[in-house]
């Protein structure tokens, strides 16, 4: 399994911890919603990052008070044909602002990259022979957006009406 | 008509170039096929029962001549020579080769056509009126909205996986040509006290095996904010809506579960939110968007009436077709003129390459070079002179496009059914065929009057079967197939659905069927009653009784 985060493929600080198992003494952790909710205190004293997993019937209005003091929040595809994350990666950022790591895990495929980097998604779990090649060139297909989302991007409304009134993406 | 400025085709150049990497990527194997499904899906193409089958979009059924005479060159260079019009203003090609599929969209792209999302679990083409911008009862042209809505729904990072499609449909005019109470969102204009126009969102109709009319979510959205509005009822759905089971996945059954009330709620918490940002759709924008859909140049004509009527006197089959194909167009001395793909006998909304060719030639020499296609499956050229009708006439009946049957018995929707598709338990069009041929008389089909047939081969209901005035539906009872009739179903602004008449017929049965149906209805009408009319009065009893009484037993026998 490859981590790519910015662009690159990077080690992945959080250990992962499976739902029930035991939260190591040190260091980052990535935690399911359910340890998050039972040990939320002692997790934060722990003094290092944590990062919570999202199943995608559970949605981040249920952690929304608690953002803050998350670094990372990952976003669970069980199919890739399930797309409810993208609607959480768009609530995160666009909603309540969330600007820490939006890590997509599970069933993350090439064809699916580009949509997930524009809902706010910055970081990618991928299983692949070359994670990276594939990436640069999944989020390469397009130039054109039709949509206002988070990541900034300028719409084609946007671009052939530059002096409109209207704000640009928030 | 819109036309694509630099950035639409940018974008759909990338798109086929994609798509080109993920066939190669599918021919490697480096997907597989259940990942590849979606991915062809949301590029129109099909895998169906002899081969792929690429369905193409018609943005609000609105075409223009070079659009058609490339849908001809496609069905010569890469089918056999045919298309097929669908209930949802698109073309399916029924034999297309996966390796040659990137190659085609190219080759639509260079007259800015599509396949984007005609599939999918995605938002789909958005459909029309297919007269608007030039019926004489319209209240707004609808067709810039349709285009605003057609950029943000392609390719939507957030909207691509939602738990089912997503059909869209937006009427001008209050007499409802769009059948938008039996799509996901329908939209109608209205306009407000000071005569701005606006939408009133329906959402949650549908048809398939759990058909429901759409709940009115809003009354009034103004045109700046449609956008938003849409964004925040998808993502309520993409969020809440059922992906348990394919079978209640639709938003018409979360909205109905959960209760018009409560979907309302929470896309109006959602809608407060958002609707002030970046979806607010700029004036320029919209004054961009407007200035393509100008009328096109008219003259200064008289009304012909006078001269018509003379020519309609001495001929009456000019005066049939006048009648039955010809509409009031909203400019004086034009008129709106459909072409009917119904001919007896041949398989409604089926049309050769020649003729595609052909009716492109027509448009450009009688109707400012533009074609719509109407969700019954029909053409039509709406900027017809009116001094012009006869001459029309004349070429429309060589090309076998002059069946005045618009609007009557024969004017039937019907689905590809089993002859093509992997879904049916029947062969929908064989059955439509023998109902015309029943029909064929015309004069009797002028009598009959108004009367929608829609057939459908099996219960995903792309025939519309439900909203026919008879709808009829095949079935499958072991291993034969069989045909349930509805009656009483609707599409228009009263939309209703059809109640089960009875048992499935075999299909020798269904003309005679038909047969009784409209004898009970001639017997029991009033003065000037479309047979729904007369089928809302007095309700379904007098047709059971012609179809399965003893007296139609007999007549079987």
């Amino acid at each position: 399994m490859a981590l790519i985060r910015g662009n690159e493929l990077v080690a992945d600080e959080f250990a992962h911890v499976a739902d029930g198992a035991e939260i190591p003494a040190h260091g980052p952790v990535l935690v399911g919603l359910e340890q998050w909710q039972a040990g939320r205190e002692t997790l934060l004293a722990r003094g290092a990052p944590v990062g919570i997993r999202l199943r995608s019937d559970q949605s981040p209005e249920l952690v929304a008070s608690d953002l803050p003091r998350l670094a990372l929040v990952a976003l669970e595809f069980p199919k890739f044909r399930d797309g409810r994350a993208y609607s959480y990666a768009r609530i995160l950022r666009e909603r309540y602002g969330y600007k820490g790591e939006i890590r997509a895990v599970g069933d993350v495929l090439m064809e699916q990259l580009l949509f997930m980097v524009r809902t706010g998604f910055d970081a990618f779990e991928i299983e692949s022979d070359d994670p990276l090649g594939q990436f640069r060139t999944a989020i390469g297909d397009f130039t054109v957006w039709y949509q206002p989302t988070a990541d900034g991007r300028k719409t084609a409304v946007q671009l052939r009406h530059p002096r409109s009134r209207r704000p640009s993406s928030s | 008509m819109y036309r694509y400025d630099e950035f639409d085709h940018k974008l759909v150049a990338e798109r086929v170039a994609q798509f080109r990497r993920q066939v190669s990527r599918r021919l490697l194997g480096e997907l597989t096929e259940d990942q590849f499904r979606p991915l062809r899906l949301m590029n129109g193409l099909y895998l169906q029962l002899h081969a792929y089958m690429l369905r193409v979009n018609v943005p609000y059924g609105t075409l223009a001549s070079k659009q058609m005479r490339k849908f001809a060159h496609v069905a010569r260079t890469y089918d056999r020579g045919f298309g097929h019009f669908t209930t949802r203003q698109n073309i399916q090609y029924n034999w297309i080769k996966l390796e040659q599929t990137a190659d085609i969209l190219a080759a639509l792209a260079e007259v800015e056509v599509t396949a984007i999302q005609s599939s999918g679990n995605c938002v789909r083409n958005i459909t029309s009126d297919q007269y608007a911008g030039r019926a004489r009862d319209e209240i707004a042209d609808p067709r810039m909205y349709c285009e605003l809505l057609r950029q943000y729904s392609f390719l939507h990072p957030e909207f691509s996986y939602l738990p089912r499609k997503f059909k869209i449909a937006v009427t001008g005019s209050p007499n409802d040509r769009a059948a938008v109470a039996v799509h996901d969102i329908g939209m109608r204009m209205h306009l407000s006290d000071v005569g701005e126009p606006g939408f009133e969102v329906l959402v949650g109709g549908g048809l398939g095996r759990t058909p429901y009319i759409a709940h009115t979510i809003r009354k009034w959205v103004a045109p700046e904010h449609i956008l938003s509005y849409v964004e925040a009822i998808l993502r309520v759905y993409n969020i809440h809506g059922r992906r348990d089971n394919i079978h209640k996945a639709r938003i018409k059954i979360i909205v109905n579960q959960m209760g018009i009330d409560k979907y309302r709620a929470l896309v109006d918490e959602e809608w407060e939110r958002i609707k002030d940002g970046p979806l607010e759709i700029p004036q320029e924008e919209i004054d961009r968007i407007h200035a393509y859909f100008a009328p096109p140049p008219y003259e200064q004509l008289e009304d012909a009436a006078a001269s018509l009527d003379e020519l309609r006197s001495r001929d009456s089959s000019f005066d049939r077709w006048m009648k039955s194909n010809v509409v009031a167009h909203k400019v004086r001395g034009y008129a709106i003129v459909n072409l009917s793909l119904k001919a007896p006998g041949k398989p409604p909304g089926d049309i050769s390459a020649d003729v595609m060719d052909a009716v492109a030639d027509l448009a450009d020499r009688y109707s400012f070079g533009e074609i719509r296609v109407s969700h019954r499956q029909n053409l039509v050229l709406v900027d017809v002179r009116q001094n012009d009708l006869h001459a029309l006439w004349k070429e429309l009946q060589a090309l076998e496009l002059a069946t005045p049957n618009i609007g009557t018995i024969t004017d039937i929707i019907c689905c590809p059914g089993l002859d093509y598709c992997g879904l049916a338990n029947a062969r929908s069009i064989p059955v439509a065929q023998d109902i015309a041929r029943h029909f064929i008389d015309i004069d009797e089909a002028a009598d009959i009057g108004q009367f929608t047939i829609n057939i459908s081969g099996c219960m995903n209901a792309c025939g519309h079967h439900h909203v026919g005035h008879i709808g009829i539906l095949g079935v499958d009872k072991r291993g034969k197939e069989f045909f349930q009739l509805t009656l009483g179903g609707s599409s228009d602004q009263n939309a209703s659905l059809g109640e089960r008449l009875g048992p499935g017929l075999p299909q020798h049965e269904v003309p005679t069927a038909i047969a009784a149906i409209v004898a009970a209805y001639k017997e029991l009408r009033a003065d000037g009653e479309r047979f729904l009319d007369t089928y809302r009065r007095v309700g379904i009893e007098p047709f059971k009784e012609a179809v399965y009484g003893p007296e139609a037993k007999k007549a079987v026998a």
